[in-house]
Parts: structure tokens; C-alpha cells; sequence
């Protein structure tokens, strides 16, 4: 069944008391949190993801968002993110529970899901190929892709590229897509029809919302894709849109550099990750208009380029 | 659910054969917590019981195994760098823990994680050491100076250097216990014995049977037991691989010359409870002189039963916290005089939990 087809006082209640099971990708969670933010941030933006009986035995992440028990409860209340046991982040403003709930499953598939080379970077998928966007915060890496996928790309992650360290190919991991500050209206803009929910205000990252994922991403979540492009985007106010080649060598290295397991992986990141790059072509990518950046990826992706 | 799941597949790993999805839940929960995913991952593959892991639960010890495997390399060149690091000032380097399971080849060292990378040298060469150590780049951690002083004055090693780079973290060591523990055993006599260890030549590790002596007065001096059972786990595939009668003769008479027979006595009882490990008949005798009397015994089963269970919800009843908190003051208790102690554990209540910069390492 889907989330969305759960009452809402029911998805309180579950996740209030024995956790609701659902489905990411190649991952099951079982969450469980008291605040009311939580259901509702669920309910907006998971409701195409399958759910299960709260009985369902197995799930790879336990994991919960829940207020900070004493006096915190009444002033300035503050919840925290616990994985099975382990607080890996201090507690924050409970304004903030959705927005800790995403970047806690991000630290639980980081740290944990080393069958594959994580690269931390947003990836999109069209015609069965798939374009790698790494990039330093700030760069406008968000709002591309969710352009794209508002423009007929599959979402198959905004944050974790997965790299079957077997079979070389990516792994979806399509859920809701993070906009920062200003991207939260560039978005809003571009297509009025999306959905994106409430903003947290003042987090480490400034103010953040979230996306709701396209439901065919979402539903496509277990077909891998076959890497094809690694794109370097960089949003630049009044810059042509351009695309320039780049080294390869170069791009391994940011790779290497920015993989969150890299360097746990030994010589399988080295293989995977020059894999990777031997078979991809590289890119820098410059853009201010939107639109015209999605024309570009649009034209990159024709069939028979 | 059974809340000791984890020990009794590691006593009887068979037994996963038959395992519900439910048990599988359970089981990868308490190995993560108690750092013992990957050794279960090696003993399944050992056993040829891999197939029987449902395909998606497989990827946990996967992953867990990748980690470990990586480690393993990881020590062996950490190692090497601190070789090259000391070989100018020409220290005996010996090599403590999980790095001398790992520098020996020992079957402790099999699918084992690692925190950090534990060294001993002689205490007159500390200062050369350390500054041997910085000239390669690494430092002393991030510590309040309250327990920088403490590391200093009381402890039996100095503050964590970590590497600038690769941030690695060694634990220089002068002695296996702080000078002001009840029983500190001369570090001189340990180091006379160290043995070369067979996989990295210019590093010694301890004599097997003194490495076993370190692992068990560590798990009954150290005040945090976040991995109790996987200790006891080094401490059960040691004895396994030396299982003759010379070395339970050798084991027996160190143990009585660095008298630390105590502390063996409960290392093995509990490393029979939660794994089954075998202890000859004539070793239990020996150590009868060494048991506490039956009361102390009743208490510190009660104790050690739930404070060296993985530290997760699903292992823990409503006397965990409380078992916990014993072993912790217990340890403290071991460790210093009760003029030391009182004003330590103080500290440590009252005041560090509101600093800044809290202490990675509980001292």
C-alpha cells in the first residue's frame, strides 16, 4: 500500500507508537517520531512510497525523530535524530524535524551502505542514461535538478549518487529534493504546479524546503540506470548557458575527494571510481536562465548524440 | 525475542539457518551496535553459512566486511608510518589491542573494527616519542585541559594524537594500567616477553599469553564498555587458537606473577556465559584462589552480564542502566584511590558535561 492511502490520524498514531515501515530505493526504514511536523512532511512527500504493517519484521534503518524529553519540551522545544540507539547530531529547533529526519537518512546510507561507491552528488536519468551533477554547496546543483525533473528527467537522487560497486550502474535513490534559500522560489517560479512544503528558517544551511519527488521517479525507484555524463553545474547571475569538456583525471579526483566512502573502500573505490569516469564524459557546466539550462541537458540527451 | 541473540548465534551460528526475518532484524541491530557485524560476516562465510543470510539483509555484513577488510590494510600501513616515525630515536615499538591481532595475524583480528591503534613504549621514552610522533604529523587531540592534566598525571597513557591527514588516532601507552590501579603490572617485565610480530617485521606485539592478560584487565578496568562482548570475542578466539595444555600452564603463571589472576578468573567466566568458550577443568581449579566469594560473585554476574551485552534496547532490561553505571564506578574504583576518585568522577558529572568541547574519550 501507498502512504497516501493511509488516514493521516493513522500515520500519527504509527509513527507515535510502533513506527510505520516504508521503502527508499534499495533501503527499508522503519520511523517512528512524536512530532506532528514529521506526519505531515511524510504525508506531503512520501505519499506515492510503499508502506507496510507496522508488524513488518526487517528493516535495514531504524531510525526516529523525537522532542527532547524535560523543561525543552516547553521552551524552545528541540527534537533529535536517533538511529537505532546512535545521536550522530546534536538536537536542533523543532522546527527543523523534517529537515533532520532527510539529512539523518542521508548520514544512515553514507555511513553504512558500502556496497556501493557513494559520491555525494545529485543524478537524473533520460532515455536510460544518467547525468552525474557534483558540486560544492552553492553552486545551484538543487535547483537544476529539480528543473530537470520538473522537465520530464528522472529523479534517481539529489544527494547520493549510488554506484553498484559490481555492476558499475546507479542505484535510485529518489526522495524528496532539497531547495536552499533563494532555489525555493526560482523553483516555485518555474513550475507552479510543483509541491514544495513548509520551509524550516535558520537551519546550518540556511532556510530549507523540500520537493515532492515526481511520482514516475518514484515508482521507477528499483530500475537502475547506466552512468553517462558527469556534469559540473555552476549557476552564475547574467552567464551564458555553456557547456565546456573537462579532464577526466580532474574528475576523478573531485571524486575521489568528495565520495563519503572512498577512502573505505580500498582499491574497490579506485577501480570502481575509475570505472566510472572511463565511461562517462565530462563536463562544466555554466547557466543563469533556468530554462535554457534544461533546453541544454534536453539537447545533450537526444538520442543518437 | 531473545535479548541475548547475538551470543547465542555466536555460540551456535548454525542456528541462523532457522532464523525468522524478524530474528535477522534483530540480530544485524545488535552486531552493529557491539561492532561485531563484520566478525559475524567472516564467521558466517567461515561456517559456509552465507547463503543462509536472506538476500536483503546480505548487504549489512557486505558492508560491514568491505569496512573491515579496509581496516585491516589500514593498520598494517598506520603501523608502518609510525615504524618510520620512531626508527630515528631507535624505541622498541610494541603494538597493543587490535593492532597486535592485526601486526601477529591472529584470528582476533578477523572481521574486527578498529578505533583507533593502541602503541606501548618504555615510560623514560615518552618525550622523544611524542615529538617523533608530531614531526609526522600527528597531534594531540581536542581535550579540555582538565583532561589533558588527568591523561598526564594519572594515566598510564598519554593524551590521543591524531593525524593531520589521514586522522587516524594512536594511543601512546606507558604501561597496560594506571600506576594508581590496585594491581599494575610491571610494564618492563610485559615488554620483555613481546615476541616480533610474524606479519610486520620491527614491530613486536606482547607474548600471546600476556595479550590475553591485557585484553581481560582491560575489559574489567575500563570504565565505558560500548564493546564488551566483541573484547570478549578477541579474548574467545585467542584461547580457541592456543588451546593446549603449555599454553593454560603459561596463561596460568603469568597470570599469578603479574597478579592479575582476578581479573582472568572473570574474563573467562564471562567469556563462558555469553560464548562458550572452552576452559580445561585444571585452569578452573588454579583459578579458584583468585574468585571472589560467592556474594561478590552474585553482584558482579548481575553487573557484568548486562554491562558487557551489546549496548542496544533490544539486549537491555530494566537493570542495564544501573549494571552499567556499577561497571563504570567499578572501574574508576580499580583505577584510583578513593581520594582521587571522588573528586574525578565529580568532574566528570558536574563540570565537563557543560564545556564546549566535550571529550571524545571518557577518561
Amino acid at each position: 500500500m501507498k502512504l497516501l492511502q493511509l488516514p493521516p490520524a493513522d500515520l500519527r498514531r504509527q509513527l507515535a507508537g510502533a513506527g510505520v515501515w516504508m521503502r527508499t530505493g534499495p533501503f527499508s526504514l522503519r520511523v517512528q517520531s512524536d512530532v506532528p511536523d514529521v506526519a505531515e512532511g511524510l504525508a506531503q512527500l512520501y505519499g506515492q512510497f510503499e508502506v507496510r504493517s507496522t508488524h513488518e519484521a526487517f528493516a535495514d534503518f531504524h531510525v526516529s525523530v523525537r522532542s527532547t524529553p524535560g523543561l525543552r519540551r516547553w521552551i524552545r522545544p528541540q527534537i533529535s535524530f536517533d538511529f537505532d540507539g546512535m545521536r550522530p547530531f546534536k538536537p536542533l529547533p523543532r522546527d527543523q524535524a523534517f529537515p533532520m529526519l532527510e539529512w539523518g537518512l542521508n548520514w544512515c546510507v553514507s555511513t553504512q551502505a558500502h556496497q556501493y561507491l557513494i559520491i555525494h552528488a545529485a543524478v537524473v536519468e533520460k532515455h536510460g542514461r544518467a547525468a552525474i551533477l557534483p558540486a560544492p554547496p552553492g553552486s545551484g546543483k538543487s535547483t537544476l535538478t529539480a528543473g530537470l525533473v520538473l522537465s520530464g528527467w528522472r529523479l534517481l537522487s539529489d544527494e547520493l549518487t549510488l554506484i553498484d560497486r559490481k555492476t558499475g550502474r546507479i542505484q535510485p535513490l529518489p526522495r524528496p529534493v532539497s531547495l536552499k534559500n533563494q532555489s525555493i522560489d526560482v523553483i516555485r517560479r518555474f513550475d507552479g504546479e510543483t509541491f514544495i512544503n513548509r520551509a524550516s528558517h535558520d537551519t546550518i544551511k540556511g532556510t530549507v524546503a523540500h520537493m515532492r519527488p515526481p511520482r514516475d521517479s518514484v515508482l521507477r525507484q528499483h530500475e537502475s540506470a547506466q552512468p553517462a555524463w558527469i556534469i559540473f553545474p555552476k549557476w552564475e547571475a547574467g552567464a551564458a548557458t555553456r557547456l565546456t569538456p573537462r579532464s577526466q583525471a580532474q574528475t576523478f579526483m573531485f571524486l575521489a575527494q568528495n565520495a563519503f566512502n572512498y577512502s573505505q573502500l580500498g582499491a574497490d573505490g579506485f577501480r570502481t571510481g575509475t570505472a566510472l569516469v572511463d565511461q562517462t564524459a565530462c563536463y562544466d557546466f555554466r547557466y543563469s536562465d533556468l530554462a535554457e539550462a534544461v533546453a541544454a541537458f534536453d539537447a545533450l540527451a537526444e538520442p543518437g548524440r | 525475542m531473545p535479548r541475548d541473540l547475538l551470543a547465542r548465534t555466536l555460540r551456535t551460528p548454525d542456528s541462523v539457518t532457522r532464523f525468522s526475518m524478524g530474528e535477522w532484524d534483530v540480530l544485524i541491530r545488535q552486531a552493529r551496535a557491539a561492532g561485531l557485524l563484520a566478525r559475524l560476516a567472516y564467521r558466517f562465510r567461515r561456517d559456509s553459512l552465507s547463503d543462509a543470510i536472506p538476500a536483503g539483509a546480505r548487504w549489512h555484513f557486505t558492508a560491514a566486511e568491505t569496512l573491515a577488510d579496509r581496516q585491516r590494510t589500514a593498520i598494517h600501513w598506520e603501523l608502518a608510518n609510525i615504524r618510520t616515525a620512531l626508527a630515528d630515536i631507535d624505541v622498541p615499538l610494541v603494538a597493543l589491542k587490535g593492532a597486535a591481532y592485526v601486526a601477529s595475524g591472529s584470528p582476533a583480528a578477523d572481521g574486527r573494527l578498529f578505533n583507533d591503534i593502541d602503541i606501548l613504549v618504555p615510560r623514560e621514552r615518552l618525550p622523544e616519542v611524542e615529538n617523533a610522533l608530531m614531526l609526522a604529523g600527528w597531534h594531540a587531540s581536542h581535550l579540555s585541559d582538565y583532561d589533558k592534566r588527568y591523561y598526564r598525571r594519572w594515566m598510564h597513557e598519554i593524551p590521543p594524537m591524531q593525524h593531520i591527514q589521514r586522522e587516524t588516532v594512536i594511543d601512546v601507552h606507558h604501561a597496560i594500567l594506571p600506576d594508581t590501579a590496585r594491581y599494575h603490572p610491571d610494564s618492563g617485565k610485559l615488554r620483555s616477553r613481546a615476541v616480533p610480530a610474524s606479519e610486520l617485521p620491527g614491530i613486536c606485539v606482547l607474548a600471546p599469553e600476556d595479550r590475553i592478560l591485557h585484553a581481560a584487565t582491560h575489559l574489567f578496568h575500563d570504565g565505558e564498555l560500548p564493546h564488551g562482548l566483541r573484547d570478549l570475542t578477541d579474548i574467545d578466539l585467542q584461547l580457541r587458537e592456543a588451546a593446549t595444555p603449555e599454553f593454560w600452564a603459561h596463561l596460568l603463571a603469568r597470570a599469578e606473577e603479574l597478579q592479575l589472576q582476578r581479573s582472568l578468573y572473570y574474563a573467562l567466566r564471562y567469556a563462558i556465559h555469553f560464548l562458550d568458550t572452552p576452559v580445561p577443568e585444571r585452569a578452573w581449579s588454579a583459578l579458584e584462589s583468585a574468585a571472589p566469594n560467592r556474594l561478590l560473585r552474585t553482584l558482579m554476574d548481575a553487573v557484568f552480564t548486562r554491562a558487557l551485552a551489546p549496548d542496544h534496547a533490544t539486549c537491555a532490561d530494566r537493570f542495564t542502566p544501573a549494571a552499567r553505571l556499577a561497571a563504570y564506578v567499578r572501574a574508576h574504583w580499580l583505577r584510583m584511590p578513593i581520594h582521587l576518585l571522588i573528586p574525578h568522577l565529580a568532574h566528570k558529572a558536574f563540570v565537563s558535561p557543560y564545556q564546549e568541547n566535550g571529550t571524545p574519550k571518557a577518561a
